[in-house]
């Protein structure tokens, strides 16, 4: 039976590992392929790395660390952070990314979604979606790290990003990311239950009965977190274990 | 192993060079190729794949890769799409393909309750049973792989692993010196290292 994944979200500014809380006070927590390698060790279903380097050589320096993280990582890793175009997706594909993510330029420019699933297959193409749930009662889709609101509602865009041809959708809810108390699991659960591809729940893990809920309640496919697995407050062999014994399939 | 002679057949499909890395990490440098001459003369050859059936068959009839494929004598090891071009007919763009095995690729269909909430494309960590010999040792059995498709093929006389998503299908084959994983052992962690290491060794 298909398992469901942990995914250790790793950010990367110059080369390094960062960790924002809500997106903001970032902190150095090491080497990315040393920590890639550490997680896919401690049985990480698959890894993420964020590129948040805003500049050209920083975008150079991530080309080649992405080269570095294929050669040494036995296991599926998506790339993400500031791909616009089809080139910066040809050229994370060619240093050995098994997928990228794209957020704010899909927002803006959801054309590129067809044209990247058309170049190098849906399986390549992650739709990130940002949302924060405002005081209308409406999960409004944001940009630039959730700082900008759009004319977006996250779930008739999570509809159209599928049916452009996205083969995966990395939800992150802004209201949750950072806090701790668990995952979007009601929305989460919608989202699941409206598309039919896989959703990966981000943002709100803080202890391991909230990855329990979010495969559970959330029916999501994939549970991401970040600080919880860099600070070791939650080891994966033992999230594993007890997901096992609360009878979910994981690895 | 180190001095083997291991082929990787280049043609229009992602992401080849993961199988490269996965192949350097066991210690042999592998050739991505589409030298006739090359493969021809190769200890192992791999046709890995991600991509689209028909028009990466209408790439290889036009290669001439087709033919190459299907004459080779030493072991060859088709992986994800490479598995499915190796078998007789695709539904994904209705693509006539290789022939190595005499049977159909077809696309998972939901079931129409979805109790399990199960997704297509199959995306992710999924176990292999009723392992065969040479690919396969008894340690291996019921261990997770890694696996990304929307089309699958059914279980035949040439399946040499079983796995289940929406129905049990074969997610290995072998007949003679083909042999094929629906799953990608280049990205299965240590399981999927041991299966490369048991082709290699084949």
């Amino acid at each position: 039976m298909l398992a469901k994944r942990i995914i250790p979200c790793l950010d990367i500014k110059n080369g390094m590992t960062v960790k924002g809380i809500n997106f903001v006070n970032i902190k150095e927590v090491g080497d990315p392929v040393e920590l890639g390698a550490w997680y896919a060790e401690q049985g990480a279903d698959e890894l993420v790395f964020l590129d948040i380097t805003a500049s050209h050589e920083g975008r150079k320096t991530f080309a080649d660390l992405v080269e570095r993280i294929a050669q040494n990582i036995n296991i599926p890793f998506t790339v993400g952070g500031g791909i616009s175009e089809l080139k910066d997706a040809d050229v994370l594909l060619s240093a050995g990314a098994d997928k990228i993510s794209i957020n704010s330029s899909a927002v803006r420019n959801p054309q590129l979604i067809d044209d990247m699933a058309h170049s190098f297959g849906s399986q390549f193409v992650v739709a990130a979606i940002d949302a924060r749930f405002d005081e209308n009662g409406e999960w409004v889709v944001t940009v630039n790290g959730g700082r900008i609101p759009t004319e977006k509602r996250l779930f008739t865009w999570a509809k159209e990003v599928e049916s452009r041809g996205a083969g995966e959708i990395l939800f992150t809810s802004m209201n949750h990311d950072g806090v701790k108390q668990g995952f979007a699991n009601e929305a989460l659960a919608r989202l699941s239950e409206e598309l039919s591809i896989p959703v990966i729940a981000s943002g709100g893990a803080g202890k391991m009965e909230h990855f329990k809920d979010v495969f559970t309640l959330g029916k999501a496919d994939a549970g991401l977190a970040a600080s919880i697995f860099h600070y070791k407050e939650i080891g994966i062999p033992e999230l594993k274990q007890y997901l096992r014994n609360n009878g979910i399939v994981v690895r | 192993m180190t001095h083997m002679n291991v082929a990787i057949i280049k043609y229009n499909a992602g992401n080849i060079r993961s199988v490269d890395n996965a192949i350097k990490r066991l210690g042999i440098n592998a050739q991505i190729t589409d030298n006739a001459e090359i493969i021809r003369s190769a200890d192992k050859v791999i046709f890995p794949g991600v991509g689209e059936a028909s028009t990466t068959m209408a790439h290889l009839r036009t290669t001439g890769l087709d033919k190459l494929i299907c004459s080779l004598k030493q072991p060859v090891l088709g992986i994800c799409l490479g598995m499915q071009l190796m078998c007789k007919h695709s539904e994904e763009g209705d693509a006539d393909c290789l022939g190595i095995f005499d049977v159909d690729v077809k696309r998972f269909e939901l079931p129409t309750d979805n109790v399990d909430n199960l997704k297509i494309p199959q995306m992710g960590w999924n176990n292999i049973s009723n392992v065969k010999m040479p690919l396969f040792d008894a340690s291996l059995e019921d261990k997770f792989v890694y696996f990304v498709h929307s089309y699958y093929v059914p279980l035949c006389e040439w399946t040499a692993a079983e796995t289940t998503h929406t129905l049990t299908y074969s997610s290995a084959l072998h007949k003679d010196n083909f042999y094929a994983t629906q799953f990608h052992p280049e990205k299965s962690g240590p399981v999927g290292e041991a299966i490369l290491k048991n082709f290699l060794a084949i």
